[in-house]
């Protein structure tokens, strides 16, 4: 390293002064943080004065009248969520088990780095795929396919618009199978060796010393994965925003168009006029931190208790 | 063999293939994704696309020259915030703090982490935009910035805590002090994976949008230094796709190609530095 | 290595800073109604003043008053005037009052997609009302085919599309629908976002435009030149004379040939549903908001320059992208409002 000498003798006394300026830096972090939540919660105080609780059953978003209530934002966000779910977890569970059990090594790191890299692809692209690739086809595709007959069922009712509630989680599912495939991985992965054979050797099938044995030892990892995916797909912004419709509504209807907590603040934010209209987007703001807060909390527990349970049994 | 195991050894190679199917076509959505880009966008991506300013609305032509240097100045500005931090503070975890204070650090980069990326453009505003009464490229960078910390911070950590013990005893009994050790041998024994991480994570701030919409803003022109506001290609490809333009879709194809293709070209370079350098084993 | 890698980045930022300093960047931020012609302007008045760039972004009308007041931009453009208590809140936040320089006249059409309709339709003001309640449901109903004869309308369910976002657009459109409806006032209301009983919404005049676009069977309401621009059909919509009258220049100057007489000082007034044989109901102004205290010298001069050029040659721009010219007596007392900017 280049640096006169006076420098470097400074130096070999200056440890104290190392360890106070990187202490400087890693304490940033944590006051950075600090004013983070204390700024969502300050600048939220309007609309809990106001509303308090009600904020939560409220469904009516009216600007004019300046009566705010969540209802349709979080259903909204839970509902693509659900059905992002319900799409990437069989998926990717599925495509975890083949990458972790059946690949060999070189083709499961390969299949590995391309998912990887699927999980780098942002968000507005997803959007922009969305808008011009999922909408149609769901237009003229998905609905009639799933309408015609099941069309008396209150989640299939109505008529098409293109977006809404299931063309988002469409969107939402593609864009969480990576973390879901990454992490089940690795957790599969680290199940010990004897599981598995003890279970051959007691003459299961493949499929049956996976899917009874490995996968149950997992279980609470993947169920981790499962977490840190929803977590990821609650704070989706712009391809949800893309692709929902833009309506503060609740419906039944998976065709309908709704709303969600992160794109009305994306939409409405730099126009709320008046101080509740904004407080009520930045209490939004904080009801979709704390959700992803806590969920990302309890991936990791999860995530952590399994990978020590598979080193435990293993020593 | 009986009809039972018949039926087991069916049900496993079925499931089994299912199985296949699902990576399968988890992986082909990259390619189907990236082939649509190139499809849309790849007639797009021309001369005047890298070197023209936006043309006033209706008007076919022009490019996106403004908003690739916004966003180069934006990812520039954005490291030299969070990088910095991220790596003194990941050098005070590995190096000096003791176990109660490291544990309070990570957690608050593990919750920053987590925070979606339009409650920190919310942040940024309250902290960048409202004082400074200006829309500007610094409050991009700000909130770019912050999202680049936690993973900078938790990489720089784990890299130097994985130099084998051996390199440090060696230094020290050498008579080298603690920070002479850092930085000869301990940082550049890790710093492939350091860099490896600042690139991820350079890769992923340069395609969030969100947190730009009401910091970075946008603009048809130039943006003159750093207190103004900045068109950027995010920004640029949400703004268009939403619009009837068909020369505006074009466009944002095309934006979205660029965009993608440098994200990927980083990962994938990120990648290869970490594979081909020296593995460096865990103590 | 490293060191050439810092002094590279340090070269850099000042390169960016000193070129920085030619040109004066104004941001401006507003309506997405008048934006294919401010975006001309602007370009325009750059070329001719190298030195100048107003950067417009059309974000709606709802963003340009907040951010005006605010002070994050140097002028905000809304369709919508300021109320009594934004202007207040304006006046309090930045100690000056705010001033509204009108620039084009528009029309907001009602634009839609049915297949196998090409003609234009035309609309009764109990027809948009209803639809927009949600009490319309089919595009088949009496109320629409009644005024539509000849013309084979589907039994297909209406798709309505309105703005996501705070727009002066859908001030002008709802100032209309609760002028023609009791229900709509008293449900719904006016103003630049409103708790729309049904329908999709799009960000911006354009994101309405491209859902229309895109969606077979619905119906939405834009600007013009948006729906010219985009070759979507358009219908006319029947005035308080009794005539179903297709927006256009002529049309939409009649609409404010009346008001133009009796202009208030402050320039907010409303021509929806104005009284003429010949005029568009659903017509507007569209404004530039102007802090009438600007402390940059520099700036100052720029926004006033700007809104001569504007009222002078700028005004021959408009009619080409379908906007109709300012009334001459209105532009003739906004020369003398000018200097009310100081």
């Amino acid at each position: 390293m280049a640096g006169s000498r006076s420098f470097l003798s400074r130096l070999r006394d200056g440890d104290e002064i190392a360890r106070l300026v990187t202490f400087l830096f890693a304490a940033s972090v944590v006051l950075i943080t600090v004013l983070l939540v204390y700024e969502l919660w300050i600048d939220s105080a309007l609309p809990r004065q106001k509303f308090g609780l009600h904020f939560f059953v409220t469904t009516v978003w009216d600007p004019v009248l300046d009566q705010y209530g969540a209802l349709p934002f979080v259903y909204g966000t839970l509902v693509t969520s659900a059905v992002a779910l319900l799409i990437a977890v069989p998926l990717g569970i599925g495509a975890s088990i083949f990458l972790a059990e059946l690949a060999p090594a070189r083709i499961s790191d390969t299949l590995q780095f391309f998912i990887d890299l699927l999980a780098a692809v942002p968000s507005v692209i997803y959007g922009l795929l969305g808008i011009f690739i999922v909408v149609p086809i769901m237009r003229e595709v998905i609905y009639p396919v799933l309408n015609k007959p099941l069309g008396f069922l209150p989640i299939f009712k109505g008529p098409s618009y293109g977006v809404g509630f299931l063309t988002a989680g469409i969107v939402l599912a593609i864009m969480v199978i990576p973390y879901i495939i990454s992490v089940s991985r690795e957790v599969l992965l680290s199940v010990p060796r004897d599981q598995r054979e003890a279970a051959l050797a007691l003459g299961s099938t493949r499929w049956e010393s996976t899917w009874k044995v490995v996968v149950p030892f997992a279980k609470t990892g993947i169920m981790g994965s499962v977490f840190l995916a929803l977590a990821r797909a609650l704070g989706e912004t712009m391809a949800v925003t893309m692709v929902i419709g833009n309506t503060p509504q609740i419906a039944a209807s998976l065709f309908a168009p709704g709303y969600s907590i992160a794109a009305v603040i994306a939409n409405e934010f730099t126009e709320a006029t008046g101080d509740l209209y904004l407080q009520s987007l930045i209490e939004l703001g904080l009801v979709l931190f704390l959700l992803t807060f806590v969920l990302n909390g309890m991936a990791r527990l999860l995530i952590i208790v399994t990978t020590q349970k598979g080193s435990k049994v293993t020593n | 063999m009986s009809v039972r195991l018949r039926w087991r050894k069916f049900v496993s190679n079925f499931m089994l293939t299912m199985t296949g199917v699902c990576a399968v076509v988890s992986v082909a959505a990259l390619f189907f994704i990236l082939g649509y880009l190139v499809y849309n966008g790849g007639t797009s991506v021309n001369w005047a696309f890298f070197t023209q300013l936006p043309k006033p609305v209706g008007e076919t032509g022009g490019g996106m020259a403004n908003a690739i240097v916004g966003s180069a100045k934006l990812l520039l500005a954005a490291s030299l915030f969070g990088v910095p931090i991220g790596f003194f503070g990941g050098i005070y975890l590995a190096e000096f703090s003791g176990a109660k204070v490291a544990g309070v650090v990570r957690y608050a980069a593990d919750l920053l982490n987590g925070v979606p990326s339009i409650v920190i453009g919310i942040f940024a505003y309250s902290m960048v935009v409202l004082p400074f009464k200006h829309f500007s490229t610094l409050a991009g960078s700000f909130a770019l910035g912050l999202m680049m910390i936690p993973i900078t911070l938790r990489s720089t950590e784990e890299f130097l805590n994985g130099v084998p013990r051996t390199l440090r005893e060696g230094a020290m009994a050498l008579g080298a002090s603690k920070w002479k050790t850092i930085t000869t041998v301990i940082v550049p024994a890790a710093y492939r994976g350091i860099l490896t991480a600042i690139l991820l994570a350079l890769a992923r701030v340069a395609g969030e949008a969100a947190p730009l919409l009401f910091t970075a803003f946008g603009n048809r022109f130039w943006s003159p230094g750093w207190g103004q506001p900045t068109a950027s290609l995010p920004e640029m490809i949400f703004r268009y796709a939403g619009s009837p333009y068909e020369d505006w879709h074009r466009e944002a194809w095309a934006a979205g190609l660029v965009l993608l293709g440098f994200i990927l070209i980083i990962n994938i370079l990120a990648r290869t530095i970490l594979s081909r350098g020296i593995a460096v084993p865990r103590s | 290595m490293r060191r050439t890698g810092l002094l590279v980045v340090a070269a850099l930022a000042l390169g960016a800073m000193v070129w920085a300093q030619d040109t004066l960047l104004i941001n401006g931020a507003g309506a997405t109604f008048p934006y294919p012609i401010y975006s001309k302007w602007f370009d325009v008045y750059h070329q001719k003043n190298a030195k100048l760039q107003f950067n417009y972004q059309s974000v709606g009308s709802g963003a340009g008053i907040k951010q005006v007041t605010e002070g994050t931009v140097d002028f905000g453009a809304t369709d919508g005037p300021m109320n009594e208590e934004q202007s207040k809140a304006f006046q309090d936040k930045r100690g000056s009052g705010i001033l509204h320089f009108p620039t084009v006249l528009g029309g907001v059409v009602p634009t839609y997609n049915v297949p196998g309709v090409s003609a234009a339709l035309n609309f009764t003001p109990e027809a948009l009302a209803g639809i927009y309640l949600g009490k319309i449901t089919k595009w088949n109903d009496p109320a629409i085919a009644g005024a539509n004869q000849g013309v084979n309308l589907p039994a297909q369910d209406i798709v309505v599309v309105h703005r996501s976002d705070g727009s002066g657009t859908t001030y002008c459109w709802t100032d209309y629908l609760s002028k023609i409806s009791e229900e709509w006032k008293s449900k719904v209301n006016k103003s630049t976002s409103v708790n729309w009983p049904v329908g999709l919404g799009g960000k911006g005049n354009e994101g309405v435009t491209g859902l229309v676009k895109q969606t077979p069977n619905s119906i939405g309401y834009v600007e013009l030149i948006y729906a010219v621009q985009n070759n979507i059909p358009y219908g006319a919509v029947k005035n308080s004379s009794g005539n179903f009258v297709k927006a256009d220049l002529a049309s939409v100057s009649a609409a404010a040939a009346g008001a133009a007489k009796d202009m208030p000082d402050d320039f907010r007034v409303s021509i929806t549903n104005a009284p003429g044989k010949t005029a568009y109901p659903i017509a507007t102004f569209t404004w530039l908001l102007v802090p009438s205290k600007i402390q940059d010298g520099a700036k100052r001069d720029a926004i006033k320059g700007f809104l001569k050029w504007m009222l002078a040659d700028g005004q021959g721009y408009a009619e080409a992208l379908s906007y109709a010219k300012l009334p001459k007596e209105v532009i003739e007392k906004e020369k003398k409002a000018i200097d009310k900017v100081q």
